[in-house]
């Protein structure tokens, strides 16, 4: 029945399944639905969407693939004849009124060109002569003085308003490639867990406990187990200063949501790229420096490593020696990625510049190949697909 | 059985639409939305409108999917026959019945909430897929199996903590509360607080909403504060000139404790009014 609707909708990414699919025919067929368009669109969105993030999109391709079927019955039920208002027209307007819309090609050529400047226009407007809006001279709008104007935006369309519900896109700051907050970060850091045993006996390890009773002839034996914990270890490396100034606020909500989520986390600063010492504090960046080597040697294999950074530089800053751009190095920071990504084979790369973007910066391309394609944007989609990438 | 809202709980048409799909279809509903939109409620209006009985699951951390089917008392069992008590032939003596088991053998066709399943550990919803889809159960104790004779209706809230399997997520029907835009605020404020003037539900509105929009809030007050606040200015006699007053002084507003939960959002607010003030110096 709506089987072009349902592949377009699978074809933007919205996840629908033919379970759910079917689920919609059943409940169309149980007359839920009624003939209505408005509740159809309710339905279809309570069995077909099931993650507010898609909601926008839903909307957006409910709005592509039925904007013809509501402007059939627009037209069969609601709206008054184009004809009708036309006669209307001609009664009201004085013969000198009708010659000026002569002179301006006639009531067709007007509905067409009010068609186009629709389309063209996208923002409200008030004054001027061309643009449709409010108080202008331009034939289109309201309270103008062109005799001719036609009125937009005054009356309202059937139920009582103009804009379909689907077309306001009420869902759109939902989508998952925007914004994102302390506790919407903490929730993707929690794909990174790994629960372990670890330490003193503390809990009642009941199983073990009704086991240990049988074997004792029905007499209790108490068994304890430590408790479980989240024993994922994480060290941070973030760029700092320059060009990451603009991402500051995206930097320090990930830093304190990985802070209170992770047990194990250290973390370290560098700028631009990574070279022989990195820093822990930065208003003391030049007197207290860490070695590299010295973080590479106290940590184990088994930290995942999360580098945070726009990785937006000069393209010398990570192949050549003497490269950075505040201090002489001795060896390029391509040398010491690589040792990097050696030591702690479990590594990302977290970019904050809008990943659409990244391909017009060499230095990005060059980085994310470096980490072995493990490179993601600083959005929840991207640090979920991160965390998913070293939890493997 | 059609849900059409009921005289405490104002419902939009989507979740009207969403709400009945369901009990027709007989499959559970997954209600998402901000704190405090009335999710919880939900389950016990649609159990009012439809005059069912209601039977609550409160999910927490630590809550197991085997905790709502039914649990085996096995420390029990154990002291009885250390004690020599007669009860412990019968294992059927220490099978302790869990909520979907209590919905599922309801005389009448029950609603069972489900409310906050992403407290829960992440592999829970997996564990209830079966029992939810075929709505019965098998007791390996007593290698019997629970089937519901009436499928009771299932509606299941979510905060967002936790994403759901898609599994779990395809057997169900899904709708997002929205926050409510101005005129169904003021349907909400007009079901709570019959008789209320006029004057102050449009003074205190436009406040709240003005808080909302106040930026870096850790905590948009919602529906509930704002009934908990209402009901404060009620019981406080506060004359809705009083909230009205653009006063630079008094600009923080009247008993916002009930709106602002966090000190740091009342620090803003108050920031916030200090810039408002100097601006206001400064012309």
């Amino acid at each position: 029945m709506f089987v072009s609707f349902f592949l377009t909708l699978r074809r933007a990414n919205v996840p629908a399944s033919l379970r759910e699919y079917l689920t919609l025919i059943e409940a169309t067929e149980a007359g839920i639905a009624e003939f209505s368009v408005d509740r159809f669109y309710y339905l279809a969105r309570a069995a077909l969407v099931k993650d507010e993030r898609n909601l926008d999109k839903f909307d957006q391709v409910f709005a592509h693939c039925f904007k013809g079927i509501e402007a059939t019955i627009e037209t069969l039920f609601g709206e008054v004849p184009t004809e009708w208002l036309k006669k209307l027209w001609e009664k009201t307007l004085t013969p000198e009124e009708k010659a000026l819309v002569e002179a301006l090609g006639g009531w067709d050529t007007l509905m067409e060109t009010l068609r186009q400047r629709l389309a063209e226009q996208t923002k409200r407007h008030q004054g001027g002569s061309k643009w449709i809006g409010t108080a202008g001279t331009s034939p289109f709008g309201a309270y103008g003085y062109n005799p001719e104007g036609v009125r937009i935006g005054q009356d309202e369309g059937r139920e009582g308003r103009a804009v379909k519900v689907w077309d306001k896109r009420e869902f759109r700051n939902l989508d998952d490639d925007v914004e994102i907050g302390t506790r919407n970060i903490k929730i993707a850091l929690r794909r990174l867990r790994r629960f372990a045993r670890q330490g003193a006996a503390t809990e009642l390890d009941m199983p073990g406990t009704i086991r240990a009773t049988a074997h004792n002839g029905g007499y209790l034996d108490l068994k304890l187990v430590p408790e479980r914990r989240n024993t994922v270890k994480v060290l941070l490396f973030l760029d700092v200063g320059g060009s990451m100034a603009p991402h500051v606020r995206v930097c320090e909500e990930l830093f304190s949501a990985a802070r209170s989520e992770f047990k194990h986390l250290e973390y370290f600063y560098f700028h631009n790229c990574l070279y022989e010492s990195v820093w822990r504090d930065n208003r003391r960046r030049h007197a207290e420096r860490i070695p590299t080597w010295q973080v590479m040697h106290t940590y184990g294999a088994d930290y995942r490593v999360v580098f945070v950074g726009d990785a937006s530089m000069s393209p010398y800053e990570i192949v050549q020696e003497g490269g950075s751009v505040e201090h002489w190095n001795e060896e390029a920071g391509i040398v010491w990625m690589q040792r990097m990504l050696h030591t702690f084979p479990k590594s990302v790369w977290l970019n904050p510049t809008p990943e659409r973007h990244w391909g017009y910066t060499p230095s990005i391309d060059m980085l994310r190949q470096i980490v072995g394609g493990q490179m993601f944007s600083l959005t929840l989609a991207g640090l979920d697909q991160a965390m998913q990438a070293l939890s493997r | 059985m059609r849900f059409n809202g009921t005289d405490t709980y104002v419902t939009t048409e989507d979740l009207m639409v969403a709400v009945n799909a369901a009990v027709t279809l007989e499959r559970p509903l997954l209600i998402k939305g901000e704190p405090g939109t009335g999710k919880t409620v939900l389950a016990a209006e649609v159990a009012k409108a439809l005059g069912a009985p209601l039977i609550e699951w409160h999910v927490k951390s630590t809550t197991k999917a085997q905790h709502g089917l039914y649990e085996y008392d096995a420390v029990a069992r154990l002291r009885d026959s250390q004690l020599g008590d007669a009860r412990v032939h019968d294992i059927r003596n220490y099978i302790i019945k869990g909520k979907l088991w209590e919905a599922f053998t309801a005389d009448s066709r029950p609603v069972l909430l489900i409310d906050e399943v992403d407290k829960a550990d992440i592999e829970f919803p997996n564990d209830l897929l079966q029992e939810l889809d075929r709505m019965e159960f098998y007791v390996h104790e007593t290698r019997e199996t629970v089937s519901a004779a009436i499928r009771p209706i299932v509606i299941i809230t979510s905060n967002n903590e936790k994403e759901l399997p898609d599994a779990f997520l395809r057997r169900c029907f899904f709708h997002y509360i929205r926050f409510p835009d101005e005129d169904t605020m003021r349907r909400i404020v007009a079901v709570h607080f019959p008789g209320i003037k006029d004057v102050l539900v449009r003074a205190a509105l436009n406040l709240f909403f003005e808080v909302r929009e106040v930026p870096g809030l850790k905590k948009k007050p919602s529906t509930s504060e704002l009934l908990d606040w209402l009901k404060l200015l009620v019981a406080e006699d506060i004359p809705p000139e009083a909230l009205r007053s653009r006063d630079v002084k008094t600009v923080l507003p009247p008993l916002y404790g009930a709106l602002l939960k966090s000190e740091q959002d009342v620090h803003q607010l108050e920031r916030l009014a200090f810039l408002a003030r100097r601006d206001q110096r400064g012309n």
